[in-house]
């Protein structure tokens, strides 16, 4: 259930509304979630002690206790050491006042180096520099071959005086690599050295050499965002053999927390400066300490989504679609079907679901999701004339019937569907209006409200529904539990950080909990969303 | 304005379609209420109260009576305070505290959890393991803390379950080869593991065959082409870029027709959350299946893990068994500091065992999986 720190300290801090201080007790059950949530991110545990050290220390000051809502400001003092921590000093690379500038790449076997360094080869390339790669990796079966078509992919030219596969001198390599580059006039000299562990003293010996004999302006440490407990161990020694100025995490693109950023940016010190992201050449960005912050207290990426949906929706049918809504016109099925053409060239419906802020207390049921759901929706929509499309309302049993047919499935579904599109229907009409969500806070989402723990009801199909949506409407007083209501709120918060008015749905239901979930969906906002809004406040 | 919009289409669509998900979800929910109303039925035991400790009390006495020799009486404590561990009644936990109070600082408990968490095993895992064991020290009324660790290691032995068969099924059937597919995130170590297997077989006078099936990343074919080629083993390779499957699909077939004893297939890296690459490593073991006859499907497929690799190797285990149900595991890189912890979760949880570990870039540098050499390493 608690998955997200928010979510958890949420939970820790209801009963102390109204009290308004904050005893020592509550502060070391704050400290303890908070613990859980570093170690569960893959911070390594001296990081984790010394971290909630220092949230203790701010969560016992006036700044938090006296604060209206400790629970939020917790999670405020939180999101700012982590902050802190990872981006304290961010900076660009330091090039050379006499060029050629040197670039050398260290870190364990299979952390990423080569692909990286095609990477950072094609955007200093991309910034008008002139690098040469240069294979010192003479370990790895055909890792300089690997550098040379990277090497190609980039545009870059690759000094690979030896084969590789165990033959050669990787310290002379990159040595006479230096006086290359001057002759053949490049700027910058990336060297790509063999992975190696911590503890392997020859080696670590052997990139010490490399180091003192090409004196690089920059030695960047290569480390696999997915690492665990040994990123400390791994970070101190590489600190200590090659002295690194930088860091790059690689492999962000998976789904691991990423605690390691942490660890190593707390243990040595050295800013995090560029993020790795994928196998393609672009794949590469600064990196960003506030998203990075989000994501290993698991507070959901909105900006990672809005991202991935502006690279994949179609510009033209979203325009349509905006306008449409905008004229107050009712979002129909093809729109659905385009709409859910884009949302599937996203990727995994689990991810883009987990990306969503407060989604993550579904987690159990979104582990369970099938993703070919998603399928089946589609063959119900498909199944329909183009008239029934546009103007569902015609749908009539025969109809129906015919278009379970179609799709393989029963009436029922489709009767499921169609309930599930008219709420659609509302919250988009309800958009418009720029209130809050009304199609969903009015008793909207009847599904929703079922999810968790409503699967002893009696009846089936349709009539299970109803007695769901009926139930819903009469219950008095706040189920904070409720997801349909939280989305709900999570929404209305949203349309509130933007400056819109709010329609005071939530108070429809009689003695609602509002300020036990304001907390809550306060803290899954990441910095910046309110940006987002016209009018919002950054 | 575009943007909002974008994202509440995107909500929009998204819930409509996590409401489809809430009711299959509710029917199951409801079936599997069903059957565990029924499984409640069978066993209400948590309201006993007195009679928990008068029955643990009454089969005391019927055991001693029942067998000639009684047992020693320290013995019989302890399987008192089992019997009141197990029970759900307050007044029997109540009981059995006061019975053996456990005299451990708090200092070690959290060393030994210190340790484990260290060793990846993680924050789940680690609380419910140092929990039971609290409860067998309080059972065995232990207070030396040299005791504690033995028991910890017997308990983590236990789950890591020695066992499990770890063997490689390498046998061919039926005249056709054994097939062996390696898969796993990026950067883990599976071409160098599938040449490292290669060299073993060889060894073991097994005819072997290679496909690199790992098409996308640059001069990977040429990487296990290199390994094969020193044990004097081929490689099917196909194009950079080709289709994955169809490499795969070639040696296997080749496999077959020379009669080869094993064909190992290599795949490219992809990281779990890429649909469309672990769709595309389905569509490889699908397709590597098609040659071999009916009812013969891929004999192994080897999960490569990184050692070092912190709480997502759970994530990684899991879609990978998803998509091509994995049947063994490979520890990588464990000649590092780090110890692998998070393999004891992924067995426990998927069932799954850890078959070979890899330690280090050296040949020969590949050893079958001990759980208690594991072990000791991990409390090392």
């Amino acid at each position: 259930m608690f998955n997200t720190l928010s979510d958890r300290l949420t939970a820790t801090f209801k009963n102390l509304r109204g009290k308004g201080r904050l005893s020592e007790a509550d502060v070391d059950a704050t400290i303890r979630e908070i613990r859980r949530a570093l170690l569960d991110a893959d911070v390594a545990l001296p990081v984790v002690r010394a971290f909630t050290g220092r949230i203790r220390e701010r969560a016992l000051s006036e700044e938090v206790s006296g604060a209206l809502n400790p629970g939020q400001q917790v999670v405020k003092v939180v999101n700012d050491e982590l902050v802190g921590i990872l981006g304290g000093e961010t900076r660009r690379l330091s090039l050379a006042k006499r060029p050629p500038t040197v670039i050398m790449l260290a870190g364990l076997q299979g952390a990423g180096k080569t692909t990286l360094a095609g990477k950072l080869a094609y955007w200093l390339k991309s910034e008008g520099h002139r690098p040469m790669l240069v294979a010192a990796d003479l370990q790895r079966p055909n890792a300089v071959n690997q550098l040379q078509i990277v090497g190609e992919r980039a545009g870059a030219f690759v000094y690979a005086p030896e084969p590789g596969n165990g033959v050669g001198d990787p310290v002379q390599v990159a040595t006479d690599s230096i006086e290359v580059a001057k002759t053949k006039l490049h700027d910058i000299v990336i060297v790509d050295t063999a992975g190696r562990l911590g503890i392997d003293e020859e080696l670590m010996q052997q990139a010490a050499d490399i180091r003192t004999a090409v004196n690089p302006d920059e030695v960047l440490f290569v480390i696999d965002a997915m690492i665990g407990q040994d990123a400390v161990k791994t970070a101190e020694a590489f600190l200590e053999g090659v002295d690194f100025t930088g860091v790059v995490l690689s492999k962000l693109d998976g789904d691991s927390r990423g605690g390691a950023a942490l660890s190593v940016a707390e243990v040595t010190g050295k800013p995090i400066m560029f993020a790795s992201t994928g196998e393609s050449m672009k794949e590469f960005e600064q990196f960003h300490p506030d998203r990075m912050a989000d994501r290993i207290l698991d507070m959901g990426d909105i900006l990672t989504l809005i991202e991935q949906a502006e690279k994949n929706f179609d510009e033209k049918e979203t325009e349509k679609l905006k306008k449409k809504v905008e004229a107050g016109e009712d979002f129909d099925l093809n729109d659905f079907l385009t709409q859910m053409a884009g949302l599937k060239k996203m990727g995994s419906m689990k991810k883009m679901l987990g990306m969503m802020p407060g989604m993550s207390q579904y987690k159990d049921q979104l582990e369970n999701f099938d993703e070919r759901e998603v399928d089946r929706v589609e063959a119900i929509v498909r199944s329909m004339t183009p008239a029934e499309r546009t103007n569902p309302k015609i749908l009539n049993g025969s109809r129906r019937a015919r278009i379970a047919k179609g799709a393989g499935t029963t009436v029922t579904a489709v009767n499921q569907l169609m309930e599930r599109f008219t709420q659609a229907q509302k919250m988009m009409r309800g958009m418009t209006r720029g209130g809050g969500m009304p199609g969903m806070g009015g008793g909207g989402m009847p599904g929703m409200g079922g999810m968790p723990g409503m699967g002893g009801m009696p009846g089936g199909g349709a009539n299970r529904k109803k007695k769901a949506v009926s139930k819903k409407k009469g219950r008095k007083g706040g189920q904070s539990g409720n997801p349909a209501k939280r989305a709900q709120q999570a929404q209305a918060q949203a349309d509130k950080k933007s400056g819109k008015a709010q329609d005071p749905v939530g108070s429809a239901f009689g003695g609602v909990d509002l300020g036990n979930d304001e907390d809550f969906d306060l803290n899954n906002l990441p910095k910046g969303f309110g940006g987002m809004f016209p009018g919002g406040k950054k | 304005m575009d943007q909002p919009i974008i994202l509440l289409v995107v909500a929009a669509i998204v819930f409509i379609l996590v409401v489809g998900l809430g009711i299959t979800l509710r029917v199951n929910a409801k079936k599997k209420g069903l059957q565990d109303k029924q499984g409640i039925d069978a066993d209400v035991t948590g309201e006993l109260k007195i009679d928990d400790i008068s029955e643990a009390v009454a089969k005391e006495k019927e055991s001693a009576r029942g067998s000639e020799v009684p047992t020693e009486p320290a013995n019989r404590l302890v399987r008192l305070r089992e019997r009141l561990a197990k029970s759900n009644s307050g007044l029997g936990r109540g009981l059995l505290n006061l019975l053996s109070r456990d005299n451990l600082d708090e200092s070690t408990w959290e060393e030994i959890e210190d340790t484990l968490i260290l060793a990846d095993v993680g924050v789940d895992p680690t609380t419910e393991l140092v929990d039971r064991l609290r409860e067998r020290v309080k059972v065995l009324g232990t207070r030396d803390p040299e005791e504690v660790r033995a028991l910890l290691r017997e308990e983590l032995i236990s789950l890591v379950d020695p066992t499990m068969d770890r063997e490689l099924a390498t046998s061919h059937v039926s005249g056709e080869p054994a097939v062996m597919l390696v898969v796993g995130v990026n950067g883990a170590g599976k071409t160098t593991t599938v040449g490292k297997i290669a060299r073993v077989l060889v060894a073991e006078d097994k005819t072997v065959l290679l496909g690199a099936a790992d098409t996308f990343r640059a001069a990977a074919s040429e990487q296990l082409a290199t390994w094969g080629g020193r044990v004097g083993v081929e490689t099917v390779r196909g194009e950079e870029g080709a289709d994955p499957a169809s490499v795969a699909y070639s040696a296997v077939e080749r496999g077959k027709a020379e009669g080869t004893d094993v064909v190992l297939v290599d795949t490219a890296g992809r990281l779990q959350n890429k649909i469309g690459l672990m769709d595309e490593l389905g569509k490889v073991k699908r397709v590597a299946t098609r040659p071999l006859g009916e009812g013969h499907e891929i004999d192994e497929v080897l999960l490569v893990l990184d050692a070092t690799t912190g709480q997502n190797g759970m994530q990684q285990a899991k879609v990978f068994a998803e998509a091509v149900n994995i049947t063994g595991i490979v520890l990588t890189k464990l000649d590092g500091t780090a110890k692998g912890g998070i393999v004891v979760a992924v067995q426990r949880a998927l069932g799954v065992p850890v078959k070979l570990i890899g330690l280090g870039e050296g040949a020969d540098d590949l050893a079958p999986f001990t759980a208690e050499g594991f072990v000791d390493a991990l409390l090392d």
